[in-house]
């Protein structure tokens, strides 16, 4: 009935917009119902670096590249993307040049120019103005305006990935002459300016609630005249995932909704109310289980679970390393925590699809009888009490992790696996705010490890991989002399892997650092220093009745909200 | 009468000074980062200077007197300003308390929001007048009969069971299955004719009915207990035995007697309208100030907890001392000078 109304209501708005006569054009499709259960707080994302914001002022501002489903970037506001080849990237890779799309409007009427691309990183490396993706316009030198459709970053350094600014949801482009008294620390006394800014996006604000609702209608000046195909979107805020999930999957009363992190199970009964239906994306979250590969018994003192602890007295055997993993049926583990929004993986860098490997999958296979035949193999026999053992070192871990339900059900799950194949293991789990707040007062934290194993998801932000595979140096290795910094938790140190690194740092072609990228994911992988567990998705659902949603965990969900249609 | 009204309020003052330092320091003291829920993949640096933006720089009684100022002296000359359009001093340079997470003006959004709290949970708190008030007299006239058994049985129901599992089994049952009401309040409909008018009734039904069972649980025991209180006394026997009817005699003498104490509770029920219900505005998405208040603890948003919270504080002080003076009023046995 609601819907109905709804669809009467856009119906009469496309009517009135004089726009009756192609099969596709702006407006015909009503109106869109999109739920976020966290609601959005500000449209602008220099203010807010909070996902929810940033996805909520992706209808109306936009970056100059986007990316799409498969982590590739798609130009938006340029016609294509800078690279070395096209001369758009400097060959010491110290600047980039964007040229934008001619003919550009705001949704005001204005002409968007270079000079908005310009004002927009001023704003946000503008000093007291507390810019949230200050970390996107690290070593900028300076931003050159050529004329109005190009617009020069300079870098300080050589950038082989230069597309941090301006480049996916984080980092629109903002119109200056909306915001030109708004820099600094002026920029959150504007708060007409950041509820409803001007943007080139497929929608504009009509009225905006903060913590509530966002009431939006189509761009008229948006720069494809047949979209987009809604005439207005209502963009509703609060509640929790599970009603949420409700509210498409069994009542119908929205189109889309939001980070469905609810039981498999209970989506699984919502769905089959056949009103919806639940969509996943991965992106690089993994979700793994770290081995230390150093001595972090007690009796090492304060060297404990650093390099000068010695090796650990039996998980620097590869052929343990290789058999707890395989001893873990990952298929039973994405069934009972995770449903949809996982898949069992063996690698650590599962995507973007640039830089997946494909070559690892031996760990895929639960094969305890294979796990069991490579212990004997290597001398661990299984004593009286059924755990094995070698020269009096017996197979006893210590496994810690964050305190989650998920994570228990996965712990006490591999603990039985491993049960199985003669390992004895102890669980543990440390509040999250310990785990991973890192003091280095802490004997908790997961970068001292004092612990066998130790088991959380990591991810890295945008697509490109090289901060985030760097992690893994031998100099990475948190110890006392570095303050318990780094994020090499397994303590793995590999002069090939080193090399590769470095090598990273110098490629710009894609496709090559592609495939150094997928030798560092092998050798990690292989060497069982870390267990990769599962590939982690974002999960959100659409009505059955809407078309051409994209599932995106690269850019904001509503990334390609212009190409969204209605079903008859 | 006006001399202890007089004394009562100056008496509030320090009252609520001391209310506003505490709220100020507890939340000053608990484990609350702006920046937690932020995505990790925002480094330490930047979350430090996300906190120096929001003023977290400055010592803790700095920022108090601050808030001080802000809440007591701008704050209501921004109102006035926009009550009665003229310009007191300069009053662009006027600082105001502004939330963290909107990066507006806390008072703004309190604005907007007030109206749909005063509508559901208002409106549920006068249905639950109107059925405790029965239901309370029958159980009592009637004690121990089937009505009185089944009175007693729901109360206890509607008591104890809290509005976060009564609100989800209404959504299922009525939602879900039955289609009847949306599940989702409508924040945005303007009542413009009777369609939009029918649709903001049905929008209000389950929202409404929840709480409305919730207030009428307990305010009926209420009723119930001063009636039976009553009922005994001997003035009822003089009232029956010159002959007044039944009716007279249950309706007339003994409820208003019996409500002296009722209206007592129902004044000091009305700021919990104000601070709204959290869950049940929680469960529905309404849009009103029990939401705002649980959206800002989760976001460590501690500028407009503290305000809300504050304005919560001077509202049960004040319906206290309401609820004292009607005391007064209905029973004039009481005298305050």
């Amino acid at each position: 009935m609601k819907r109905f109304t709804a669809l009467a209501a856009g119906t009469a708005v496309a009517l009135a917009l004089g726009a009756a006569n192609a099969q596709a054009e702006r407006g015909s499709d009503g109106n869109l119902n999109v739920l976020y259960w966290q609601a959005v707080s500000v449209l602008n994302p220099y203010l807010s670096g909070g996902t929810k914001d940033v996805e909520g002022s992706s209808v109306v501002i936009e970056p100059l590249a986007k990316y799409d489903e498969a982590g590739n970037m798609v130009p938006a506001l340029v016609d294509e993307i800078p690279t070395v080849e096209n001369g758009g990237v400097s060959e010491d890779l110290k600047s980039i040049t964007w040229k934008i799309t001619p003919g550009l409007l705001w949704s005001d009427g204005t002409p968007f120019t270079a000079n908005d691309v310009k004002f927009t990183a001023d704003y946000c490396m503008a000093p007291d103005g507390g810019c949230q993706q200050i970390s996107k316009f690290q070593d900028i030198e300076s931003i050159e305006v050529i004329d109005d459709q190009t617009v020069t970053i300079n870098f300080t350094v050589p950038k082989p990935f230069p597309y941090t600014a301006f480049v996916g949801a984080e980092t629109p482009v903002i119109q200056k002459a909306q915001f030109e008294n708004c820099i600094g620390a002026n920029a959150p006394n504007c708060t007409e300016q950041n509820f409803g800014p001007h943007g080139t996006g497929p929608f504009k604000v009509v009225e905006f609630r903060a913590n509530d609702v966002i009431t939006f209608e189509a761009n008229e000046h948006y720069r494809d005249p047949a979209k987009p195909s809604f005439a207005t979107l209502t963009l509703k805020g609060g509640g929790d995932a599970a009603s949420a999930a409700r509210s498409v999957l069994e009542t119908g009363e929205f189109d889309y909704a939001w980070n469905l992190q609810v039981e498999p199970e209970v989506l699984e009964q919502m769905s089959a109310a056949g009103r919806g239906q639940v969509v996943t994306s991965f992106g690089t979250s993994v979700e793994r289980i770290e081995v230390n590969l150093t001595d972090p018994s007690p009796d090492k003192g304060e060297n404990r679970s650093t390099l000068e602890a010695g090796p650990h007295p039996f998980l620097s055997d590869p052929a343990v390393r290789k058999a707890l993993s395989i001893a873990i049926d990952r298929e039973i583990l994405v069934e009972a925590g995770y449903g949809a929004s996982g898949q069992p993986t063996c690698n650590i860098l599962p995507a973007p699809e640039n830089y997946a490997s494909t070559n690892v999958n031996w760990c895929l296979e639960y094969n305890p009888d294979e796990a069991n035949r490579l212990l004997d193999e290597a001398g661990w026999a299984p004593g009286g009490d059924g755990i094995r053992a070698k020269d009096g070192v017996r197979l006893s871990l210590l496994y810690q992790t964050s305190t989650n339900s998920v994570r228990q059900a996965t712990q006490a799950l591999v603990k039985d696996m491993w049960q199985q194949i003669g390992v004895e293991t102890e669980l543990r789990n440390i509040d999250a705010a310990v785990f991973f707040g890192g003091d280095p007062a802490s004997p908790d934290t997961f970068q001292k490890f004092y612990a066998d194993v130790e088991m959380y998801t990591n991810n890295f932000p945008g697509t490109d991989p090289e901060a985030y595979m760097a992690g893994w140096l031998c100099d990475g290795i948190p110890s006392p002399k570095n303050g318990w910094l780094g994020a090499n938790m397994p303590r793995f140190c590999s002069e090939e892997y080193d090399a590769l690194t470095g090598q990273m740092a110098e490629t710009a072609d894609l496709a090559a650092r592609g495939e150094i990228a997928k030798k560092m994911n092998d050798i990690l992988s292989n060497e069982g220093a870390l267990i990769p567990l599962i590939h982690r998705g974002d999960v959100s659902a659409h009505s059955v009745t809407v078309d051409g949603v994209r599932m995106n965990s690269w850019d904001s969900e509503l990334w390609n909200v212009a190409d969204w249609t209605r079903k008859e | 009468m006006l001399n202890y009204t007089l004394r009562r309020l100056m008496f509030a003052i320090p009252t609520l000074l001391v209310i506003s330092f505490i709220i100020f320091a507890l939340l000053d003291l608990a484990p609350n980062d702006p920046t937690g829920n932020l995505p990790l993949t925002i480094p330490p640096d930047v979350r430090e200077q996300i906190r120096q933006s929001l003023g977290l720089g400055e010592p803790f009684p700095i920022r108090y007197l601050y808030w001080l100022q802000q809440f007591f002296i701008n704050e209501p000359l921004n109102l006035l300003e926009r009550m009665f359009g003229f310009e007191i001093g300069n009053s662009a340079e006027r600082l105001r308390i502004r939330s963290w997470a909107t990066r507006s003006p806390v008072v703004d959004l309190i604005i907007e929001r007030m109206p749909q709290t005063l509508w559901v949970v208002g409106m549920s708190y006068v249905v639950g007048i109107l059925i405790a008030i029965p239901v309370g007299i029958i159980s009592a006239y009637r004690q121990y009969s089937w009505f009185d058994q089944i009175g007693t049985f729901v109360s206890m129901v509607g008591f104890s069971v809290p509005t976060f599992f009564t609100g989800v089994v209404l959504i299922v049952i009525f939602s879900v299955n039955l289609q009847w009401f949306p599940s989702i309040y409508d924040t945005t409909l303007k009542v413009t004719d009777w369609s939009s008018f029918w649709a903001q009734v049905r929008q209000m039904v389950l929202p409404v009915m929840v709480l409305a069972l919730y207030n009428a649980a307990q305010l009926s025991r209420f009723v119930r207990a001063s009636m039976l209180d009553n009922l005994n006394q001997d003035y009822v026997r003089t009232a029956r035995a010159k002959g007044m009817k039944e009716r007279v005699v249950l309706l007339i003498h003994v409820l208003r007697n019996s409500l002296i104490p009722v209206v007592t509770v129902i004044a000091l029920g009305i700021p919990t309208i104000f601070s709204g219900a959290i869950i049940t505005e929680q469960i529905f998405r309404v849009n009103g100030l029990g939401q705002l208040l649980i959206i800002a603890i989760q976001g460590a948003d501690i500028p407009l907890v503290q305000t809300l919270t504050f304005i919560f504080a001077v509202l049960i002080v004040f319906f206290n001392l309401i609820a004292d003076l009607l005391y007064g009023i209905l029973d004039p046995r009481i005298r305050y000078e």
